[in-house]
């Protein structure tokens, strides 16, 4: 194969304007902005998710239907497309005064990929909770109204309590596929870290080095997260229950 | 709201839109699927394999494609693609791939690590016993695998595959980041040549929309057909 391989790259000057940066600030630069987007992406999507995800198992009939409604928009248009709707089309439909402040914010790539993720993953959310919540028993809710709960204590002493501990392993992978999908914000103009590696291999031809620093850092995110996650789940976890199990046992 | 809005682009470039630009993502969804589905068949049977190395080989191709964002794979493959096929045929020169070649050799690829996991769930929801009762039979390890394990798990598995082969419908509008012609690239250059961002992407999105929802309303019903009753 005939490519020049220089892993000395990473701390050459980068033309890119951080002032004194090497390449390897400039992919750390992407990291930062690729961790502050999913992270605020989460707790948007974990927002709307409990709201939307509770509305879904409530008794009311037109709430569930409104709720699955909003879930097949999300989940049947392209992600880019979504990026593309809150980019360019709803500055637009706006009023014409704070349409055009939205568009000449300097953060708006950012602000928009933080909305737009948020709203995707919302919908992944809210279909884990409400089936977290559905897997519990029939008897906690009964036994929530037993104790003389109305049904917003019910959910939030009883059943929110329990669903949580459910989701946590899945919401675990949801948040690795939010990290993962920030970086389709590329398209908008967000230098996260895929498109710092992108930028890095314009300027320096080290394409595969380039990527393969960037493959690296998000496997290293990746492992990251999933061991705080771990850690997280035996924190909460209830003995006896779910997660719990093991401990359960170990007292036995 | 809609008052000074020109719907008429659509009117005017719908023809362009679907022949060039969906014709383009139904092709490459179709064979991205049937070469993923293949590929991540043996994947899953590489994972499942009780020689040394391999399952330990497949499991890091996995893991280390779902680990990454689908455009960042979208790059690698853009430029190793060439460096691969001037290897193999052994030329010094990076070769020339085309656009299209280039695309589905990156989502066959990938989504091979998704449908992998796919069928390995499918495959281990198999009974043992039916391994132990083809080589009774007197069949071979592969032969077993070929004509008993793999239809059932394909056919239990059918629904899943399906509704990710919609995600990956979905997923191949990233090509856009190759500046390649699919139906939303097409859609954005017509937007940019006509001024009308607001009503491609609108128009673009109800497609889609219409599109996936209406293969996620067939898959279910097709769930309820093909679920072998045991």
């Amino acid at each position: 194969m005939n490519y020049n391989w220089n892993w000395g790259i990473f701390w050459e000057q980068s033309p890119y304007g951080h002032g004194s940066g090497t390449y390897i600030d400039m992919l750390l630069h992407g990291l930062y902005w690729t961790l502050a987007t999913s992270f605020s992406a989460t707790v948007i999507a974990l927002f709307l998710g409990v709201l939307i995800g509770t509305m879904r198992t409530m008794p009311n009939r037109w709430l569930r239907r409104l709720t699955n409604g909003y879930i097949e928009v999300f989940r049947n248009i392209p992600l880019l497309v979504q990026f593309f709707l809150w980019f360019f089309v709803v500055p637009e439909l706006l009023p014409e005064n704070s349409g055009t402040w939205l568009k000449t914010l300097p953060s708006a790539p950012f602000l928009t990929a933080v909305v737009c993720l948020g709203f995707f993953h919302s919908i992944r959310v809210a279909v884990m909770l409400s089936s977290g919540i559905n897997s519990l028993s029939v008897g906690q809710k009964m036994a929530g109204y037993a104790l003389g709960f109305t049904l917003p204590q019910t959910y939030r002493y009883v059943l929110l309590p329990m669903a949580f501990r459910v989701m946590l392993p899945p919401l675990g992978s949801e948040c690795l596929n939010i990290i993962k999908n920030s970086a389709v914000a590329l398209t908008i103009g967000l230098l996260e870290l895929t498109a710092s590696a992108r930028a890095m291999s314009e300027f320096s031809f080290q394409i595969f080095e380039a990527f393969t620093a960037a493959t690296i850092i998000y496997l290293f995110v990746n492992v990251t997260v999933l061991m705080l996650m771990r850690q997280l789940e035996k924190r909460v976890a209830v003995p006896g229950f779910i997660a719990g199990k093991s401990d359960a046992n170990r007292n036995h | 709201m809609f008052g000074n809005f020109d719907f008429d682009v659509i009117q005017r470039s719908w023809v362009y839109l679907f022949t060039t630009g969906m014709a383009f993502t139904l092709k490459l969804t179709v064979l991205a699927m049937a070469g993923g589905i293949l590929l991540g068949t043996l994947l899953a049977v590489m994972r499942l394999s009780s020689i040394r190395m391999i399952p330990a080989a497949a499991a890091t191709y996995v893991n280390v494609i779902r680990a990454i964002p689908l455009v960042l794979v979208i790059f690698w493959f853009y430029f190793l693609v060439p460096y691969i096929g001037a290897w193999i045929i052994g030329s010094d020169q990076p070769i020339k791939v085309g656009a299209f070649m280039s695309s589905l050799i990156t989502f066959t690829m990938f989504e091979a690590a998704y449908y992998c996991e796919i069928m390995r769930a499918g495959i281990q929801s198999i009974p043992r016993g039916q391994i132990s009762a083809g080589l009774a039979l007197g069949m071979t390890n592969s032969q077993t695998m070929i004509n008993i394990i793999l239809p059932q798990a394909f056919r239990n598995m059918l629904p899943v595959l399906l509704t990710q082969s919609i995600i990956l419908f979905q997923d191949v509008s990233l090509v856009y980041v190759l500046s390649i012609t699919d139906f939303v690239g097409a859609a954005s250059k017509v937007a940019q040549r006509d001024g009308r961002m607001v009503e491609m992407y609108i128009f673009v999105a109800v497609v889609y929309f219409l599109m996936s929802f209406g293969l996620s309303l067939l898959v279910r019903r097709r769930e309820k057909n093909t679920t072998v009753t045991s």
